[in-house]
């Protein structure tokens, strides 16, 4: 357990040391001795906590805001430990490490989440402090997984990579993970604040979603800086965020997110939890008298103490250097060779690569929905498989993605088809990501204490109903979203169909809604009519894909086909002519 | 606790401290882990069951006690909301998992000292 290689760690056998770990290049921040010293000595006070809890010396109504900062939820059948991973970059080291901690701790598996963390079922809470030591010793933790703080970062999975990135967004989100872990002015919000970057307009983070969302940008003059939203949410009352500046410089960042982050402190509301998100003070008091103030604030704030440095940018930026990806050309015979080969191989290039920005090589998607299978989960020999294959094929490097997939990002097209059918191997090869049986969903009432029905269920019978991949392909982009309760945990809001289980007399029902996109295009989803039940829901679905596909028009998606028509066609398919 | 208990015969549940696994109080006022051995409560007797239920919970044995609906048949006591149904049974999605995987394992169950 404790001799496992971690990055920057200095041990004796050779293949151990970093610059040998094959996950050396992982895009991931290193910790220098300080970072690690804290989430060591924050695992000593956790064990201590636990201890004096077990003894009786803290009730539970002092122990649990502790452990919720310590990412322990109490949950239906058993505690749950959600984890961080920053940005949803993880090193292979860590991911064997999740691998492990899965096994011996907890029942062999984890469930990857919306928000690009980890979340296992089953700890004991004895065991948690265990846990966390284990996570310490390859630089991870579950700090500001939970509470009401700032949350983990999350941003765009295809970062560094993709094509169409104009800044790579996580060296932003690092320095805002830098700026917000253990602020004191931001430990005690009014309520949980998410905060999203995208690095690209084609905004693949859900930014108008969160509590702040921040779209990464160039002037006119090639200077670095955002676009901020402010004020989005899901949950019971879904907010799409409202633009507060088209454009704040790098510089001045940190300045501006303090300045909301303090209007926000200050305005908030405490006395009722379900009105103390950000999203419901923008609403109350109005944008622009909201506005008014963050700029008041702002104007306020003693700029040069907060202007970010660029020399420190730069030293963060030096983490996310690109690995050394090879000058190739384009075109791969070898790949086109194998394609034409092999249909299978070739359908799962149509659905899950995207166009890396470097010549001749690929990011590949990684579906964690296998038809039938539990969307974001993964044992932890699929875990260590992967790894292998990340070793092999992209640098050590893996990432989640908010659809709750996980992300190859730097393959060399020549070995997409060796890396497929290692994928293959491990029945992570569905080539589905896009598609209608890639569908988010929460844990609901299978695991969930605050949940009203089951989603998993509802996931699986739809993709089994949909199971024929050609007819999904046939079918093309779909984004079908899943929450147990309306708290949203499964983005039912921004789904191009959304289903929201309610609880009727006592049991499961749910309702469909149309029409939702995270972005870039983003929407709010709207209810169509009556709720179904859980068969009910599945030939909903059904029903609205079949309108679609006599509605649609050339290459028309099925979002587009709606925005064109309107939700009329669909509702009078699902409920009868008005 | 999310669903408001109203019927006649109510149990009384709660999680385990130590590893969160579900519980429920027996007709003994035992904490038991399958729900079929819950003890079904009215009146004063579940008046009586919270009171012992909420000591535990002082007494860090057991959290997040409450009340839910049940009805009796063959002697074994049911819960009636869907999510109660759930917790007693373990992930539909698992069915290798949770209690409905395991024998009830009474020795497992927190004792009170005295
Ligand atoms: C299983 C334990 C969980 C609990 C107790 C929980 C609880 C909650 C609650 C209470 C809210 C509403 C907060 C509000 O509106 O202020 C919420 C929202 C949310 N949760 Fe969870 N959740 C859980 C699991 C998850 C999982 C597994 C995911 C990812 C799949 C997730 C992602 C989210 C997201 C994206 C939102 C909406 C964010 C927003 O309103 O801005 N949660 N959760
Ligand atoms: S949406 Fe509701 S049921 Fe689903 S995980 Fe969130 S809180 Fe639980």
């Amino acid at each position: 357990m404790t001799h496992m290689p971690r990055p920057g760690a200095i041990a004796a056998a050779p293949d151990h040391s970093p610059d040998a770990a094959p996950d050396r290049h992982a895009g991931i921040y290193r910790y220098d001795d300080l970072d690690r010293e804290f989430v060591f000595q924050r695992v000593a006070q956790f064990r201590e906590q636990v201890r004096r809890r077990l003894s009786g010396a803290l009730t539970e109504d002092e122990f649990k805001p502790l452990r919720l900062m310590n990412g322990v939820y109490l949950q239906l059948h058993a505690y749950m430990l959600r984890v961080a991973i920053p940005y949803g970059m993880l090193g292979t080291t860590q991911l064997r490490r999740l691998a492990e901690i899965g096994r011996r701790w907890d029942r062999g598996y984890g469930h990857f989440t919306t928000r690009q963390n980890i979340q296992f079922n089953w700890p004991a809470l004895v065991d948690v402090p265990d846990m966390l030591h284990a996570l310490a010793e390859v630089d991870m933790h579950a700090i500001q997984t939970s509470g009401n703080c700032i949350r983990n970062v999350t941003t765009d999975h295809f970062c560094g990579a993709a094509a169409d990135e104009i800044v790579d967004p996580r060296v932003h989100a690092e320095i805002l993970r830098q700026w917000s872990t253990l602020h004191p002015e931001f430990s005690f919000l009014p309520r949980k604040f998410k905060i999203a970057i995208s690095g690209t307009p084609q905004d693949r983070a859900a930014v108008r979603t969160h509590d702040i969302g921040l779209i990464a940008t160039r002037d006119a003059a090639g200077a670095v800086g955002f676009t901020v939203y402010v004020g989005g949410g899901q949950g019971r009352s879904p907010f799409l965020a409202v633009k507060a500046r088209e454009f704040v410089p790098e510089a001045d960042l940190l300045a501006y997110l303090e300045a909301v982050l303090r209007v926000y402190n200050q305005y908030g509301r405490r006395d009722n939890i379900y009105k103390a998100r950000i999203k419901i003070l923008v609403h109350e008091l109005g944008a622009e008298a909201f506005l008014r103030r963050v700029e008041e604030e702002f104007a306020r704030l003693p700029r040069g103490a907060h202007a970010l440095d660029p020399a420190l940018v730069e030293a963060i930026r030096a983490h996310f250097a690109p690995p050394p990806l090879e000058r190739l050309p384009e075109r791969s015979p070898a790949f086109d060779l194998a394609r034409a080969r092999n249909a299978a191989f070739a359908r799962w290039t149509r659905s899950n690569l995207h166009p890396h920005r470097q010549p001749g090589h690929a990011i590949a998607t990684v579906s964690l929905k296998p038809v039938g299978g539990i969307p974001g989960d993964i044992t932890s020999d699929q875990m260590e498989a992967l790894a292998d294959l990340a070793d092999r094929f992209s640098f050590g490097e893996v990432r989640v993605s908010h659809e709750q997939n996980l992300v190859l990002a730097h393959v060399r097209k020549d070995e997409l088809y060796a890396l497929w059918q290692g994928l293959e191997a491990i029945g992570l090869g569905t080539a589905n990501a896009g598609l209608v049986s890639d569908i988010i969903a929460c844990p609901g009432l299978d695991y969930c204490a605050l949940a009203n029905t089951r989603s998993i269920p509802i996931a699986q019978a739809i993709a089994t109903r949909f199971a024929d991949l050609d007819r999904q392909h046939a079918i093309g982009e779909l984004r079908i979203k899943i929450s147990g309760c309306i708290n949203a945990c499964g983005h039912h809001h921004v789904g191009h169909i959304g289903i929201l289980g309610v609880d009727k007399k006592g049991e499961e029902f749910y309702q469909l809604l149309l029409g939702g996109d995270p972005g870039p295009q983003a929407e709010l989803a709207e209810i169509t009519g009556p709720g179904f039940d859980a068969a009910g829901i599945v030939d909903a679905v059904e029903t609205v894909v079949r309108t679609y596909l006599d509605l649609r028009g050339e290459g028309e998606r099925f979002i587009d086909t709606l925005r064109r028509l309107g939700h009329a066609p669909f509702k009078e398919a699902l409920h009868g002519a008005a | 606790m999310l669903v408001k208990a109203k019927g006649d015969l109510q149990a009384v549940s709660a999680s385990r401290l130590r590893d969160g696994v579900a519980v429920w109080l027996s007709a003994g006022h035992r904490w038991m882990e399958d729900v079929a051995d819950a003890g079904a409560f009215t009146g004063a007797a579940l008046q009586q069951a919270l009171a012992v239920a909420q000591a535990d919970s002082a007494a860090g044995l057991v959290v997040d006690v409450y009340p839910l609906d049940v009805a009796v048949a063959d002697g074994r006591t049911r819960p009636l909301h869907v999510r109660e149904r759930m917790k007693a049974r373990g992930p539909s999605v698992r069915p290798d998992l949770g209690k409905q995987a395991v024998t009830p394992a009474i020795s497992r169950a927190p004792e009170r000292a005295a």
